[in-house]
């Protein structure tokens, strides 16, 4: 320790001395600690803002045939707000990845616990084998769901050979809940981290004291456990809800037609239906309403927060 | 006795929850090498028998070669970048009192939760206005966007984990910058560049959004499956080969994992 604060009261009483010296010294490090960032930076802000800047603009053009008209109309937003199709699948996206967010919240949280409290050798281990899917193929485990819940599935031709069911359920695949099963399994090794983070971090003589002063097991999770997870479990919220609304592989492969997603309206723009700047517009509306979700999201839960603690 | 003796009691079902947490984690995973061993077509209980059928047709076939030659290419471009980028980057917010540093990490990070096809209509929109076409170069530039995020994060707590004392007592002992990377930094955090390159490669491998919006002709391995995902007869071979992908990609993201843990460990810890 003394080792590593050497230095450090030499370069104080430095900076106290010439403080001109000082500010030039500082700045120089901002400038050393920019140039070391700068690569990444210009591929992040040719590769994320340039693009993004030209999708707002192209949002306000309209396609002619293949060329675009680049008078600057508000048309494509006020098509999105008329069609009601438009509106209808941006509340379903929501609406389902809302649902998958807070399955996936709810079923994470006591992994993270355990993992937390009740894990004490090899932890790293447990969080390895937690994360580890995640790394993978999205596209590969949405298509090991797919031969899950198939028609022909496991789940169905299991059940049938069982003799449990006489015909396949129709519902499992091709259904809202098929995306949002997917979703949520797909989502959860990402969510366990943030909670986990949050919790390894709560100090435990806060534990010992709430039970020294005669709280029970659910009163001291409920007044001091929960409480303190709750950045954690806001962060692991939204780290789910933002990718998850604009997905589109999940919906294309087991959402069938009750199961598509803005993200499938959006690609097709791209595609089949060749209207790149409908596509731009509906993009923005969807960046949009994301943003005022998890904004509004994180004020509540902050004001929740402070209520309860 | 221990201070600790009520919380660490054992939880039997939470015991219990978490190893269903994981077997429900892995199991529809593991379904796919399990049916690329069936000889059925279909894919369905009963398994009818065990055969190698279908990964000998594979090895047959020459658009997967071809995919996975573009996949290899692009992932190994891809992993090499990113760490590139990623060592600077991690060193500069790391060691570097920056103005505006906070903003400007969240900014790093956006492609980590900023839905895919967003920045894959976007980046598609620019190239196109550009009028440059979209090939291989395309997607390695798309997945760098999608990587550089994950190498930072993977390299910042091993800076964090090493004194930088280090680094100043080779500067006095006059070395110049150059040096003193190269011979003191550069072997410190080496476990964690190998990690990045690990799992950089990873992602880009099985990375498809991105592909899906910027590829041309040539596919990555992803899109060559989603192109075969709409012929029931491929269905077995494409079980084959996503088994032997899933393989290599744990295998890879362990590894990496493996070589970093230590700086997680106490990372995790510190946080």
């Amino acid at each position: 320790m003394s080792i590593t604060n050497g230095p450090m009261p030499d370069d104080a009483t430095g900076l106290r001395k010439t403080s001109r010296l000082g500010a030039l010294l500082q700045r120089s490090e901002a400038a050393r600690g920019f140039t070391l960032l700068s690569p990444t930076l210009f591929i992040m802000a040719v590769g994320i803002l340039v693009p993004i800047g030209i999708l707002v603009v192209m949002s306000f053009w309209t396609q002619v045939g293949f060329g675009f008209d680049t008078t600057a109309t508000t048309a494509n937003y006020q098509m999105a707000a008329e069609r009601p199709i438009y509106g209808a699948l941006l509340r379903r996206s929501l609406w389902m990845s809302g649902m998958a967010t807070m399955a996936t919240v709810i079923l994470s949280y006591p992994m993270a616990y355990f993992v937390a409290f009740h894990v004490h050798r090899n932890k790293m281990m447990w969080i390895v084998l937690i994360t580890l899917p995640f790394w993978t193929s999205y596209l590969l485990r949405v298509f090991a769901w797919k031969v899950v819940l198939g028609y022909h599935g496991v789940i169905n031709s299991a059940l049938m050979n069982l003799g449990l069911i006489e015909a396949p359920l129709e519902f499992l695949l091709y259904s809202q809940s098929a995306v949002v099963i997917t979703l949520a399994h797909a989502w959860a090794a990402f969510a366990i981290l943030p909670m986990y983070v949050s919790l390894e971090k709560i100090d435990k003589s806060l534990l010992e004291a709430a039970t020294d002063l005669g709280d029970g097991p659910i009163a001291r999770f409920l007044r001091i456990t929960l409480p303190l997870s709750l950045p954690g479990v806001i962060s692991a919220s939204l780290l789910i809800f933002i990718p998850t609304t604009g997905d589109y592989i999940t919906p294309t492969l087991l959402g069938g037609p009750d199961g598509a997603m803005i993200g499938n309206l959006i690609q097709k723009q791209f595609g089949a239906i060749n209207n790149w700047p409908m596509g731009a517009a509906l993009s923005i509306i969807l960046m949009l309403s994301i943003g005022a979700i998890a904004v509004s999201f994180m004020l509540i839960a902050n004001f929740v927060r402070k209520r309860i603690s | 006795m221990s201070r600790h003796s009520y919380i660490k009691r054992p939880n039997r079902p939470l015991q219990f929850y978490a190893a269903l947490f994981l077997v429900v984690l892995y199991l529809p995973v593991l379904f796919l090498p399990l049916f690329s061993f069936n000889t059925s077509i279909y894919v369905k209980f009963p398994l009818t028998g065990f055969t190698f059928q279908w990964y000998v047709e594979l090895m047959d076939r020459e658009p997967v070669w071809a995919a996975l030659m573009n996949s290899l290419r692009v992932g190994i471009t891809t992993s090499i970048i990113s760490t590139g980028f990623g060592v600077f980057a991690a060193k500069a917010i790391t060691r570097y009192r920056l103005p505006g540093k906070g903003p400007l990490i969240g900014f790093i990070m956006l492609p980590l939760v900023v839905p895919g096809i967003i920045f894959g209509v976007a980046l598609l929109v620019l190239i196109s206005r550009l009028g440059i076409q979209l090939s291989l170069v395309t997607v390695t530039v798309g997945h760098v966007i999608v990587c550089l995020p994950f190498a930072i994060a993977t390299m910042i707590p091993r800076f964090e984990g090493f004194d930088p004392s280090v680094e100043e007592a080779s500067a006095d002992l006059g070395e110049n910058a150059w040096w003193t990377f190269w011979r003191v930094t550069f072997p410190m955090v080496f476990p964690g560049i190998l990690a990045s390159l690990l799992l950089t490669f990873t992602v880009s491998f099985d990375e498809f959004i991105m592909a899906f919006f910027l590829s041309g002709t040539d596919p990555t391995l992803p899109m060559y499956i989603w192109s075969q995902l709409r012929f029931p007869k491929e269905f077995p071979s494409i079980l084959a080969l996503a088994s032997i992908i899933l393989v290599v990609s744990f295998a890879l993201v362990f590894l990496g994992q493996w070589l970093n843990r230590d700086t997680q460990a106490t990372d995790l810890n510190s946080e």
